[in-house]
């Protein structure tokens, strides 16, 4: 059976699993339908958050990356995985005993305020809406490389499939098929990476291949490590050592820092924690979010420099003369027929050369470092088939996390909380679905036209989330005077100050975007982190010189301090 | 209130705090310290085969943040049972 026929059959197993699980696990409340009903067990949620986090750009884009930067993707691997240490340990335990359904909920109620709820709100759904265009479009990138149709009957396919389980299910839906996607996804991932390691280094695990030496073409040990071999070719082709990178260490810091920031002020993420049904089980439930997400984290890297020594070597020959373009691996010869490999025989020796000099002949796209690994490998087709199968999942969860977080935000926050406070339970979940239905078409029309700021957007969500939502909730959980003034003012200055930084460099004056003109020689990616240091200042000062909090808010702050009673909070 | 009184509901509050501060130092030290600000001194010993630095950077952290979010639950389960305040 040829690939195509095959990652037929596969993507359509799946498919059909997916919403297989929506159609049995159909949400019948808006309670069930915004948190599940709060009865997910704790691993279960796990793996689901892990789905849910781990989008398109994860699964396809981070290992290519991190293969082209070094040790400046680094950046990548600690900020999305170290903010789950604030989540677990500042924010999740205590949301979860304050026991409603949303963020904006909490920034509400909290700040007693409708303004500080209407700005977590905005927030809520701008950084959604971010995120949700570039997961369409992943979902038409796999359909049109692998089943060789075009991306925009893709993005249809794709939308077509998330509206029946985000829609009809709700979270209780998305819950059950994000844990059967993490297990399409992570085993899509792993299998490549396993066979890529033994075939390099002998190991079975890709995290200790990583560090070991490299085996000859005889299969014995070269006496060579993995990664000073990387550090040889880099050096010896014009790249900046591979374990050295180039970013400044200010830099470096502060966008590992916004990212963690970020990620622990993410709406999607946090409301994941509102389906577990005790404080014990919300705490330990980041932890095995963790493990999920740590299991395709620690191999990112590791498969990050098996392919970077395996393209290197397949296109350089092992003595760095260059091979000729007749004897080139297949997989060269396949993706060179997708455009992103792309040959130019500058000096006519029918030998392809790779290098970051004007010996230079070769042009790869990053994207297929990790879509082009079954073939590295010399893995069989089904492999092929269900490294699309694997991408697909991680688009369709998150897609379907961020949509859910959307039509909460407007029907329940806007509507119920805003407009009209009187609509019936099930009037409310009418208009969740609404909401959901046009969000759907909305990020398909962005799947299918994209705009082209999608990349300079992402680091806005996350410096949104770092400046403006992860100071209110922290403030709100860990001061009890904090008061509505301080907050919003505080929200308002982090937004104000993350946005405009981002704006002018990304913007309004692209071609300033250098180290020399950045304030503390922090990048635009990186100054959410500062955001968050401004609201924290503003909200602090502000708070001093307002009125105090009312005596029922205190109140409030003290009984979401201990997990007794998070059960009848529940049930409100 | 659910505490027996006020001091109670203190001291469970203190002891929360100070086992949050004591991981999110740890949790600091490998990303920032390690990860970031000390990586060219790390990188000058060798771990299992990798710049210690590099290693921190981008595996080690990782496996600490794990053992730290762990370490936190079964801390702040025991705090809750100690102070009667666990479901």
């Amino acid at each position: 059976m040829d690939v195509q026929t095959l990652t037929y059959i596969v993507v359509g197993i799946t498919f059909a699993l997916y919403i297989g699980i929506a159609i049995k696990s159909r949400a019948g409340s808006t309670k069930e339908f915004y948190v599940a009903g709060g009865g997910v067990p704790p691993v279960l949620n796990g793996m689901a958050t892990a789905a849910d986090w781990m989008s398109a750009a994860s699964f396809i884009s981070l290992a290519g990356i991190v293969s082209f930067v070094g040790y400046d993707g680094s950046v990548y691997i600690m900020g999305w995985t170290g903010g789950y240490v604030l989540l677990a340990l500042l924010m999740v335990p205590y949301l979860r005993k304050f026991g409603k359904f949303t963020v904006p909920d909490f920034i509400g109620d909290r700040y007693y305020s409708q303004s500080a709820r209407t700005v977590a709100v905005v927030c809520a759904i701008f950084i959604s809406f971010t995120y949700i265009a570039g997961q369409m479009r992943g979902v038409g990138v796999v359909f049109s490389r692998f089943l060789e149709v075009d991306v925009d009957t893709g993005v249809y396919i794709g939308m077509c499939v998330v509206f029946f389980y985000a829609v009809l299910g709700g979270m209780k839906g998305i819950t059950y098929t994000q844990v059967a996607q993490y297990c399409v996804m992570i085993f899509a991932f792993m299998v490549p990476a396993v066979f890529l390691s033994i075939m390099m280094t002998g190991h079975i695990f890709p995290q200790l291949g990583f560090g070991a030496e490299l085996l000859d073409a005889t299969g014995n040990s070269s006496g060579v490590y993995l990664l000073d071999k990387l550090d040889g070719l880099s050096t010896e082709l014009g790249f900046a050592q591979y374990t050295q990178g180039s970013k400044d260490m200010i830099d470096v810091l502060f966008i590992t820092g916004a990212l963690m920031f970020g990620t622990a002020g993410l709406p999607h993420v946090i409301v994941r924690f509102f389906t577990v049904p005790k404080v014990k089980d919300a705490r330990s439930s980041a932890g095995w979010t963790l493990l999920f997400i740590a299991i395709m984290y620690t191999t990112i890297p590791a498969l990050a420099s098996f392919s970077r020594v395996n393209m290197i070597q397949s296109i350089n020959g092992p003595e760095s003369q260059g091979v000729p373009h007749a004897e080139a691996p297949i997989w060269i010869e396949n993706w060179e027929k997708t455009g992103l490999i792309k040959w130019d025989d500058k000096n006519n020796d029918g030998k392809m050369f790779y290098s970051n000099t004007e010996t230079n002949e070769m042009n790869v796209d990053r994207d297929i470092i990790v879509l082009a690994t079954p073939e590295m490998a010399n893995l069989p087709a089904w492999v092929i088939a269900l490294m699309a199968a694997g991408g697909l999942a991680a688009a369709l969860s998150t897609s379907a996390g961020l949509l859910l977080v959307i039509s909460t935000s407007v029907s329940h926050d806007l509507l119920k909380k805003n407009l009209m406070p009187n609509i019936s339970d099930k009037k409310e979940l009418m208009y969740a679905r609404i909401a959901s239905a046009a969000g759907i078409i909305m990020a398909g029309y962005f799947g299918i036209n994209p705009p082209g700021f999608v990349a300079a957007v992402v680091a806005i969500a996350f410096g949104l989330a770092a400046s403006s939502l992860f100071p209110a909730i922290t403030m709100g959980i860990f001061s009890r005077k904090m008061n509505k003034e301080g907050a919003i003012a505080g929200m308002l200055a982090g937004l104000l100050f993350t946005t405009v930084y981002i704006v002018y460099f990304k913007f309004i004056n692209p071609a300033g975007n250098v180290s020399e003109n950045w304030l503390f020689g922090i990048s635009p990616e990186g100054i959410g982190m500062l955001g968050m240091v401004v609201n924290f200042a503003v909200a602090i000062l502000v708070c001093k010189m307002t009125a105090p909090t009312p005596q029922a808010v205190v109140d409030m702050v003290e009984s979401i301090r201990f997990p007794k009673g998070a059960g009848e909070a529940q049930e409100h | 209130m659910s505490f027996e009184n006020e001091e109670k509901a203190k001291g469970y509050w203190d002891e929360n705090l100070k086992l949050v501060l004591k991981l999110l130092a740890i949790w600091a030290f490998v990303s920032f310290g390690c990860g970031v600000l000390l990586v060219d001194i790390l990188n000058e010993f060798s771990f299992m085969g990798f710049k210690l630095g590099f290693w921190f950077a981008q595996q080690g952290s990782i496996y600490v943040f794990l053992l730290l979010i762990f370490v936190y639950v079964k801390g702040s389960n025991a705090l809750d049972k100690k102070y009667g305040v666990d479901e």
